[in-house]
């Protein structure tokens, strides 16, 4: 018996949305009389983080600190429209009306500022802290709350935004398939260690380092949560996961966490990920989606570092240790025949 | 297991030393590591998740299942589930307006094929017959288990080859075959130059085949939802669905209602990864509370959500390449059969989704693919994270892996080889813009000290080198 | 089998609950005191999110028939938030962006509180065989281990500086 060890990679494109039936989300933007920004949505935040990601856009917007905006999201007699959280879509949608809504409301803040102080509200511009002031100047300024109990009770605006993304249904051509289903593609390159024992067949992650390209990291620490989390379920996917291990049999179908087999946290090895930024000018920012793709490229990677260690090439998933003790059988008798 | 330190070896980096002329920026919030705004709830317990809503005599539902894979149904009786304390009501298909839906009809996609509750015949394991509304969880599971079923076995169909020979058994008849026909075709296809001259042109030719099996999507929050009526008539779904309007559209199609009498509450749901974009719970919580004006709970157990909640499909690749000398991919033809089971939910959109995928991420002159959405008797699969991209990358990265060992070329360097960039057009004809797979190729070799030729460390997404 | 009455001191205060046989703790916390912190995933025992400690020892919740555990001193997430801040597991899991879902964070709180009470420097072995019951599906578990670290160390550090 022998422990081999090897090295795999993969390299991955993942689309951003998935349009077919056409792909809207909204968004509405408006000021509480002291100036605090609530961003009103109906999207669902599943732990993907889009509350987060939306009021970073709103904020960015509008020249205030992250903690003057608050998100609302989600109550569909409230919250305007939204097509939901799946095919890597929530950034790059929600983000999108965000930005529109949040344009809409800015705009207004600068009229309302601009009568304040008494000058042209092209003239004027957030400094990012809380404060309209005008270019150049740093005495001339007015704070977001003074503006906004203006609009409110003096001048009797409402400062307010609408915003919406949505990229118009596209049918695929029948016969060639041809169609525009995505706003963009983000990428990735994995490389993973493994050890595997040739008598056990029991595969070990030793180490998975990714590099992925996703337009702009809107909120880098929370792309980083995706890798990690992604690359953990890659792993899962690769050498455990199946609610049917006898497939296309049914039978031994796991009910509970205690048959249905994923690694804990004693199984999962070290992650690295680098990201790289190219944005895509219709994304928020530049922003694309990363949700679901952080778990595509660790697969084959963890198979191609098996191949690589031990020869045993596994076609199936999961790659279970009979499968890889199967394939380097056929591995070996191949080796003979030649 | 000691040497596996997290921190110590793990690395999170920002590099914008690539694309450095197109992603400089002056952003004070965007691109910061701003903390998360659920953070101190979720650590705090204090998040609320829709199952933290607290109603006084909410009533439970547990259904009554299939416990065949293909059947007729020649009796139901749920008088015996009557008998059990407790036990409020049961519902059957009777009590659904609209039984037969289909989620994807918001967007066009038909035909309705799935009932909510079984009619005359189940065709899965683990198919809803029959809904038990109880005064407590308890008592909803022992009616479940007393309404007394009748089966009288059909043959079963589960691989999915066998499913499209011409005899197999149908498994729905209301599509009459047992594939989803798209626009006229047996199957989604993908035709892009020639590949048989591709073929016929190349050195090499590599042939094999791919297999997956269903995975559970497996969030920590189960399945479900609470129904209250209101006192104006209405009802308050709080629901973990993944998307809020769609349940609400779909439950109100399924009550035959005016969308205005259903309001969903939601937002915050304890994982999802495509487990919560079917409308499986909502509808019959609703007819539920409708029927007895009282709030009624309806979650999966962790049983349910493994064995009877869609899975991500199965899936069986066979992928064709034609590859030259040189590395160069001339042909690749690609085979899905996806396991969608036994109805559609949103698998023939995945379907649609994976041939976009086709070829990877390559400049391939002649691409074919052939995606079926197949039916089986087994539980309905549908989204998961990666939804008709993961198995077909697990398939295409294989292959590029086996056709680089077979004909000794380095992995990377074959793979930026072939890497597409912008402006080149992709199998279904769109064109490539904002490209980065050479770029990610190569800081992967840097990251990991992979030695790349200077030819291929010069490599650039944004256009090829002069020849 | 009649209904009896459990008493509880469950985070710090005392409470009187009338159970029927087998309702198990995890319905004791959640329907009857309403601290629905804790959270329900399996109800077998697999999943971990229902995590309290009982008595000093992190136990499932959904697997403790409540008249068990009578008189006994329960402490769930509830109990472990300071008034008006969080405490240090807390806070290191919001800095380390530990929590995604967050629909495990309870539970993985309330069975390192029991670690470190336990053991207040432990290794990461110790760490990851605490936590090797509770499923987490969203972080790949590492950001959960260095925070469980990172939170072990401050209270380390507390403490010395208390006892100087």
């Amino acid at each position: 018996m022998a422990k081999h060890f090897g090295r795999g990679f993969a390299a991955v494109n993942y689309p951003t949305g998935m349009n077919l039936g056409g792909d809207p989300s909204q968004a509405l933007v408006h000021a509480t009389p002291t100036g605090v920004f609530s961003v009103v949505l109906s999207s669902v935040d599943l732990g993907q983080g889009i509350k987060t990601i939306a009021a970073q856009c709103a904020a960015e917007v509008l020249g205030l600190p992250v903690e003057n905006v608050l998100v609302d999201t989600a109550d569909t007699d409230t919250g305007p429209h939204c097509m939901g959280t799946f095919a890597s879509r929530g950034t790059h949608r929600v983000g999108n009306a965000v930005i529109m809504a949040a344009r809409e409301a800015r705009e207004v803040m600068l009229e309302v500022a601009a009568e304040e102080m008494e000058v042209d509200a092209a003239d004027l511009e957030t400094d990012g802290t809380g404060f309209v002031k005008l270019k150049g100047s740093e005495e001339k300024k007015i704070s977001i709350m003074d503006v906004a109990l203006a609009a409110h009770f003096k001048q009797g605006r409402t400062i307010s935004g609408r915003g919406m993304f949505m990229k118009p249904r596209n049918y695929p051509d029948p016969e060639t398939g041809a169609m525009d289903p995505d706003s963009a593609q983000s990428h990735a390159c994995t490389v993973v260690d493994v050890s595997v024992d040739d008598e056990t067949g029991e595969v070990e992650v030793l180490k998975l380092q990714s590099v992925y390209e996703l337009g702009r990291a809107l909120n880098p620490a929370m792309v980083h949560q995706q890798i990690t989390g992604g690359a953990w379920m890659g792993i899962s996917h690769a050498l455990y996961e199946t609610t049917e291990p006898y497939y296309p049999d049914r039978s031994h179908g796991p009910v509970s966490f205690s048959d249905y087999l994923m690694p804990g946290p004693s199984d999962t090895p070290p992650v690295t990920s680098v990201v790289i930024e190219r944005p895509v000018a219709n994304g928020p920012f530049g922003g694309k989606g990363i949700g679901e793709m952080t778990a595509n490229s660790p697969i084959p990677a963890i198979a191609n570092a098996i191949f690589d260690a031990c020869g045993a090439r596994v076609e199936e998933l999961p790659i279970t240790p009979e499968r890889v003790l199967r394939a380097l059988d056929a591995a070996r008798e191949t080796a003979v025949e030649a | 297991m000691d040497d596996h330190i997290p921190s110590e070896t793990s690395g999170e980096t920002l590099d914008r030393s690539y694309f450095s002329d197109e992603n400089q920026h002056d952003f004070k919030v965007v691109g910061q590591p701003s903390p998360r705004l659920d953070a101190r709830g979720h650590v705090t317990g204090t998040t609320r998740y829709f199952e933290d809503n607290h109603f006084r005599g909410t009533l439970h539902i547990k259904v009554c299942r299939s416990k065949r894979h293909h059947a007729k149904l020649t009796r139901i009786d749920p008088a015996p589930a009557m008998n059990v304390p407790g036990v409020v009501r049961v519902l059957t298909a009777k009590d659904v307006p609209a039984n037969w839906y289909t989620v994807l009809r918001l967007i066009n996609v038909g035909p309705n094929d799935e009932p909510v509750l079984a009619e005359d015949s189940v065709r899965y394991l683990g198919e809803p017959i029959c809904a038990v509304v109880a005064e407590s969880e308890a008592a909803a599971i022992e009616g479940a288990s007393r309404v007394q079923v009748d089966y009288e076995d059909l043959p079963v169909v589960l691989d999915v080859e066998e499913a499209l020979k011409p005899d197999a058994q149908i498994v729905n008849p209301v599509h009459g075959k047992n594939y989803f026909e798209y626009e006229g075709h047996p199957f989604r296809r993908i035709r892009f130059g020639d590949v048989e001259k591709g073929f016929a042109e190349a050195d090499h030719i590599f042939e094999h085949r791919y297999q997956s099996r269903p995975i559970e999507q497996a969030p920590v929050e189960t399945t479900g939802c609470i129904v209250k009526p209101e006192g104006d008539g209405r009802l308050t779904i709080y629901s973990d669905t993944q998307a809020c309007f769609f349940t609400l559209d779909n439950t109100a199609l399924i009550l035959d209602v005016p969308t205005a009498k259903l309001r969903v509450v939601g937002g915050t749901v304890g994982g999802g990864f495509g487990g919560k974009v079917d409308v499986m719970v909502e509808p019959l919580a609703c007819i539920a509370a409708m029927l007895t004006n009282r709030p009624v709970k309806f979650v999966y157990d962790r049983a349910e959500e493994m064995q009877v909640s869609s899975p991500r499909a199965a899936e069986r690749i066979y992928i064709k390449d034609g590859v030259m000398k040189d590395g160069r991919i001339v042909a690749r033809k690609m085979t899905f059969y996806i396991d969608s089971g036994a109805y559609s939910r949103h698998t023939p959109y995945g379907v649609t989704k994976a041939s976009a995928h086709v070829p990877g991420p390559y400049s391939i002159p002649n691409v074919w693919a052939d995606c079926h959405c197949v039916y089986t008797n087994r539980t309905p699969s549908s989204a998961m994270r990666g939804f008709g991209v993961t198995i077909g990358d697990f398939a295409l990265e294989s292959q590029m892996d086996r056709i680089a060992k077979t004909l000794g070329l380095d992995p990377l360097i074959f793979r930026l080889k072939n890497a597409y960039r912008d402006g080149d057009t992709k199998a279904h004809r769109k064109k490539v813009e904002g490209a980065a797979l050479i770029e990610v190729i190569q800081r992967a070799a840097e990251l990991v000290g992979h030695d790349l030729p200077e030819e291929y460390r010069k490599m650039s997404s944004v256009k090829r080198e002069a020849k | 089998m009649a209904s009896r009455i459990v008493t509880l001191l469950v985070n710090g205060t005392p409470q009187e609950v009338i159970v029927r046989p087998g309702t198990t703790l995890v319905s004791v916390l959640r329907d009857q005191l309403e601290l629905t912190g804790t959270k329900r995933g399996c109800a077998d025992g697999s999943c971990g999110a229902c995590s309290v400690v009982v008595d000093g020892k992190a136990v499932r919740s959904c697997l403790i028939p409540a008249e068990t555990v009578d008189e006994a001193e329960v402490t769930t997430v509830e109990g472990i938030t300071p008034v008006g801040g969080l405490g240090p597991l807390q806070e290191a899991l919001v800095e380390g962006f530990a929590t995604q879902c967050g629909f495990c964070n309870s539970g993985m709180l309330m069975v390192a509180t029991a670690l470190i009470a336990e053991n207040p420097d432990p290794s990461d072995a110790d760490i990851m065989r605490a936590i090797s019951g509770n499923v987490c599906r969203c972080t790949g578990y590492h950001p959960i281990i260095r925070a469980i670290r990172d939170a072990a160390a401050k209270m380390r550090g507390a403490q010395q500086i208390a006892a100087e």
